[in-house]
């Protein structure tokens, strides 16, 4: 495989875990535009374990995802009080502040980034991407999955039919923000350089835009749309410097033509349930 | 003052809530005994939907006490209420619009397996989940809807699948806002046969109702409540027979 394929395909899977991190948390209703700072504390919390104190690449992951659903559950608990634009707005602030924080912290470098991570393979990139994406998959036929639908639909009514809804919602977040720190933890050690800028608002709208554009209410539509956004753009390089304006016209296309993505669970019912009727 | 006889399931003591200025109810009292159908009639406005809202935890009482079974609920949040065994339907249905009729039995389940068992698939974690929602399916004939999405269903359809829901949670009390309401005549006399069963075995059923034929028929004791005040209760004969009733809601209702 060139290194140019290899690249792209490491985008992919890179995109797949942070469109999964919104994913989990839209699934209970909840936009957040500030998953690039729960990527951004995973990226420098396990390049700090593996450069710092030669912590094994996959340990440092799992420590990173465990801290930063700690934090996605206390931020998780004043969104609570908030809902729809009003939530997007909140995280986006929080992700501001999370990326403004990395650029004052001169402990890691500061505006001047942070280097020194072992560059690790796609495979191993894709071995996380994969595996979470199907453990995803499956987590969607249990019944928590269930009740965070049920929140997702009609919060009210969820409660009444006995579900904790403040508990679904704030363990979808800090879920989302573990999926996120492993986004970023393998972004580190692919690019092997990380600076705050990485981390910032267009990142989490990218995150988003895979899973609207993919298809939000399954979790193979953050898979599509992670491809379509990493190499969509590679493939209208002949149309030069419009290449960004004719992908920015497609994805209008696209949503005009099917507003809930690409993928999503009626499409999803006739390709697999044919003579399966669960 | 004569409540219903024994211990009552349910019991609401002076209950008042104010939205501003207005009472939508004011000392309210009133009791659901074990096993019994109770229904509340009174004119549009006069604080059925609000009383409902208090007892479920959606709203709080200002004063006045509400029990479950001997137990204080005024100030458990709504899904603890539920869980002590209070289910409820909503005048403007209110189902998880995407999911399947199927989904919304097994979401509505009694909360009792480990956390572990939770993030199974379904179709392996509970046997016995399965069988308790296949039961209900099949008690309010919903078998040929099982994987249809909610929000596509005809509204009659919807009203059952939300009434399903909340018989799943296997509640001692279930309350139906305005459960035949949009119904014509023979759906109503189903969903009517459907409650009569579901009192003979044992559930106790506090109801909303503007169908006055409907209320007559199937309740075992009524409250009349008018601008947020009991006006009146007995059994449908006394009310139907009771001049205040006649004045505030049968007059101007006919």
């Amino acid at each position: 495989m060139s290194t140019y394929y290899a690249g792209l395909l490491a985008d992919v899977g890179i995109l797949l875990l942070g469109a999964l991190s919104v994913y989990i948390i839209l699934a209970t209703g909840q936009l957040s535009l500030g998953n690039a700072a729960f990527m951004g504390i995973g990226a420098y919390l396990t390049s700090y374990l593996t450069v710092e104190l030669g912590v094994p690449i996959t340990a440092a992951l799992v420590i990173a995802a465990l801290a930063s659903g700690a934090i996605g559950v206390v931020v998780g608990f004043p969104a609570l009080r908030l809902k729809g634009i009003y939530l997007a707005m909140a995280t986006l602030g929080f992700g501001e502040m999370v990326r403004s924080f990395f650029l004052n912290f001169s402990a890691m470098g500061g505006a001047g980034g942070f280097h020194g991570m072992k560059h690790i393979s796609v495979g191993y990139i894709w071995t996380w991407a994969a595996g979470i994406l199907l453990l995803i998959m499956l987590l969607e036929h249990s019944r928590v999955w269930l009740e965070m639908r049920a929140v997702h639909d009609d919060e009210t009514a969820a409660g009444l039919v006995g579900l904790n809804t403040t508990v679904t919602k704030v363990t979808a977040f800090g879920a989302g923000a573990a999926v996120a720190a492993i986004c970023g933890g393998l972004f580190a050690h692919h690019h092997v350089y990380i600076e705050p800028g990485n981390f910032g608002f267009e990142r989490s709208v990218d995150f988003v835009l895979a899973v609207i554009l993919g298809g939000s209410t399954v979790a193979p539509g953050a898979f599509v749309g992670s491809l379509l956004i990493v190499l969509l753009p590679e493939m209208l390089r002949s149309l030069a410097d419009w290449r960004l304006a004719a992908f920015g016209a497609l994805l209008i296309v696209v949503l005009l033509v099917r507003r809930q993505g690409i993928l999503d669970r009626s499409l999803f019912r006739i390709m697999t349930l044919r003579g399966n009727p669960t | 003052m004569t409540a219903p006889a024994h211990a009552p399931l349910l019991a609401l003591d002076g209950v008042t809530k104010a939205f501003g200025g207005v009472h939508a109810l004011s000392r309210v009292t009133c009791a659901v005994p074990q096993g019994q159908i109770v229904g509340i009639i009174g004119p549009n406005g006069a604080g059925k939907t609000t009383m409902f809202n208090v007892i479920t935890g959606a709203f709080r009482v200002d004063t006045g006490t509400i029990v479950l079974d001997g137990r204080p609920i005024i100030h458990e949040p709504s899904h603890r209420i539920a869980r002590a065994g209070i289910s409820r339907t909503f005048q403007n249905i209110r189902l998880f619009g995407e999911m399947t009729v199927w989904e919304h039995l097994l979401v509505a389940q009694p909360h009792g397996e480990s956390a572990l068992r939770r993030l199974l698939p379904t179709r392996w974690a509970d046997p016995a989940a399965l069988r308790r929602a296949q039961e209900v399916l099949e008690f309010f004939g919903l078998e040929d809807v099982r994987d249809r999405v909610a929000r596509s269903l005809p509204y009659g359809t919807q009203r059952k699948v939300e009434m399903a829901r909340a018989i799943t949670a296997r509640p001692k009390l279930l309350l139906l806002d305005e459960p035949v309401a949009g119904m014509n005549h023979e759906e109503a006399e189903g969903i009517r046969a459907l409650l009569l069963q579901l009192r003979d075995g044992g559930l106790s059923i506090l109801l909303i109702e503007h169908d006055m034929a409907f209320v007559m028929n199937l309740c075992d004791f009524l409250y009349v409540l008018d601008f947020g005040v009991m006006i009146a209760q007995g059994r449908s004969d006394e009310v139907r027979a009771n001049p205040k009733v006649l004045d505030a809601y049968l007059g101007r209702a006919a």
